[in-house]
C-alpha cells in the first residue's frame, strides 16, 4: 500500500503493519472528533513513525496515486479539518 | 471510513478538480506538464525566499549579539572600577537582549527546516514532473485522442497529488513566513530606532559608556598625576645626590603640580 505523509512524500509500506497503522489512525479519527489537541499530537506522530518505520521511500520518479494520504506532521486539528472540508463532517 | 481514507478522498478530488481538461486528451497533457512547470518555478522561488528571511534573521542575531557582548564587557569594566551599579545595570540590558536572542534562534531554526522541507519538495516535484514529461511523449506518440484518456487520467492523478502536497508546502511555508517577517520588521525598527543603539552605542553615547569613559578619564588623570609626581620626585632625588640642601625645597613643587591638574579634572566630570 502507497501512503503519503504530506510534506514528506510516498511510503510503500507492507500489508502487515496495516492492522497496527489502522487502529492509531482510528486513534487519530476520535482525538479530531473529540477535538484533544494532546491526543491528535500524539496519535499523529505515532502514525507518522509507523509509517516511516513499517515503509520504505516509494520510487520519487514514479507517477502512482497514493492510497491513503496523512495531515504533514506538525498539523494541528484544524489543519486536519480543513483538509477535510469546512466541518470535517464528510460523509463515509 | 478511516481518517485516512477521508484525507485522501478528499485530497484527490481537490487536486483533480484543479487539472483542467481540454477538448483534445492529448492537450490536457501539455496543459497540466505547463502548470507543473510553473509549480516548480513557484517552489523555487518560496525556497528562495524562505532563505531571504533565513538571513534576515541571522543578521538580527548578529547585530543583538554584538550589543549584547559590548554591555557584558561594560559590565566587566565597571566592576572593575567598583560600580556595581552601572554593573548590574548593564546586565540587566543585557538580559533583555538574550531573550531577544534566544527567540530569534528560534525562529531561525524554525524557518532553516521550512527551507529544507520546500528543497525536498522542489526535488520531488521535480522528479515527477521529469517521469510525465517522458509519459506525456510516449501517450501522444502510441495513442489515438480515444485510447489515451485511460492512459492520462492515470499520469495526471499521479502527479495532481503531489502538486496538490507541494502547493501545500509552499504554502506552510508562506504563512510561517509571513509570521516572522512581521516580527523581523519589528525588530529591524528597534535598531533603526537607536532604541538599542542609545544602551550602547560605541563613542559613549550610552549612559553606562559615559560614566565608565568618565571614570576611566579621572583615573587617567589620576594615574598622569601620579607618575608626574614621581618623575618630579625622581627628579628631585636625582638632583638632591647633587645637592641635598635643594631637595627639601624642590619637595613642595610636586604638590604644587598636583594642585594645578586638579582644576583639568572638573570640566571631565561636568561632561559626565
Amino acid at each position: 500500500m502507497i501512503v503519503r505523509i504530506l510534506g514528506e512524500g510516498q511510503y510503500d509500506v507492507a500489508d502487515d503493519a496495516l492492522a497496527r497503522l489502522n487502529s492509531i489512525d482510528n486513534d487519530l479519527g476520535a482525538a479530531v472528533e473529540s477535538g484533544d489537541e494532546a491526543a491528535f499530537a500524539a496519535a499523529l506522530t505515532a502514525l507518522h513513525d509507523g509509517v516511516r518505520a513499517a515503509g520504505t521511500a516509494h520510487a520519487p520518479d514514479s507517477l502512482d496515486e497514493s492510497d491513503v494520504i496523512l495531515p504533514p506532521s506538525g498539523a494541528s486539528i484544524d489543519e486536519v479539518r480543513e483538509l477535510l472540508g469546512d466541518d470535517g463532517l464528510i460523509p463515509g | 471510513m478511516s481518517m485516512w481514507q477521508r484525507i485522501s478522498l478528499i485530497f484527490r478530488s481537490k487536486a483533480n478538480k484543479a487539472l483542467d481538461r481540454a477538448e483534445d486528451p492529448r492537450e490536457t497533457l501539455d496543459y497540466s506538464y505547463q502548470r507543473q512547470l510553473d509549480l516548480l518555478a513557484q517552489v523555487r522561488r518560496g525556497v528562495a525566499d524562505v532563505a531571504t528571511s533565513r538571513k534576515r534573521v541571522e543578521l538580527q542575531i548578529n547585530q543583538l549579539q554584538v550589543q549584547s557582548d559590548k554591555l557584558q564587557g561594560q559590565a566587566e569594566q565597571a566592576i572593575t572600577v567598583q560600580r556595581e551599579d552601572l554593573a548590574r545595570e548593564a546586565l540587566t540590558r543585557k538580559s533583555g537582549l538574550t531573550s531577544q536572542i534566544t527567540d530569534l534562534k528560534t525562529q531561525q531554526a524554525q524557518l532553516q527546516g521550512e527551507e529544507e522541507k520546500l528543497t525536498l519538495a522542489q526535488q520531488r516535484l521535480s522528479a515527477k514532473v521529469e517521469a510525465f514529461r517522458t509519459r506525456k511523449e510516449t501517450i501522444k506518440a502510441t495513442y489515438t485522442a480515444a485510447e489515451a484518456q485511460s492512459k492520462i487520467n492515470e499520469a495526471m492523478s499521479g502527479i495532481g497529488e503531489e502538486m496538490g502536497d507541494v502547493g501545500m508546502a509552499i504554502q506552510r511555508a508562506e504563512d510561517k513566513t509571513a509570521q516572522m517577517q512581521a516580527r523581523a520588521s519589528a525588530i529591524d525598527e528597534l535598531i533603526a530606532s537607536g532604541a538599542l543603539d542609545d544602551m550602547t552605542q560605541i563613542g559613549g553615547h550610552d549612559d553606562i559608556s559615559r560614566e565608565l569613559e568618565a571614570m576611566s578619564s579621572q583615573s587617567d588623570v589620576e594615574s598622569e598625576l601620579a607618575r608626574l609626581k614621581s618623575a618630579q620626585h625622581g627628579g628631585a632625588i636625582e638632583g638632591s645626590s647633587s645637592a641635598g640642601a635643594l631637595g627639601s625645597g624642590t619637595s613642595g613643587q610636586p604638590m604644587q603640580a598636583g594642585a594645578e591638574e586638579t582644576p583639568v579634572q572638573q570640566p571631565e566630570e561636568g561632561r559626565a
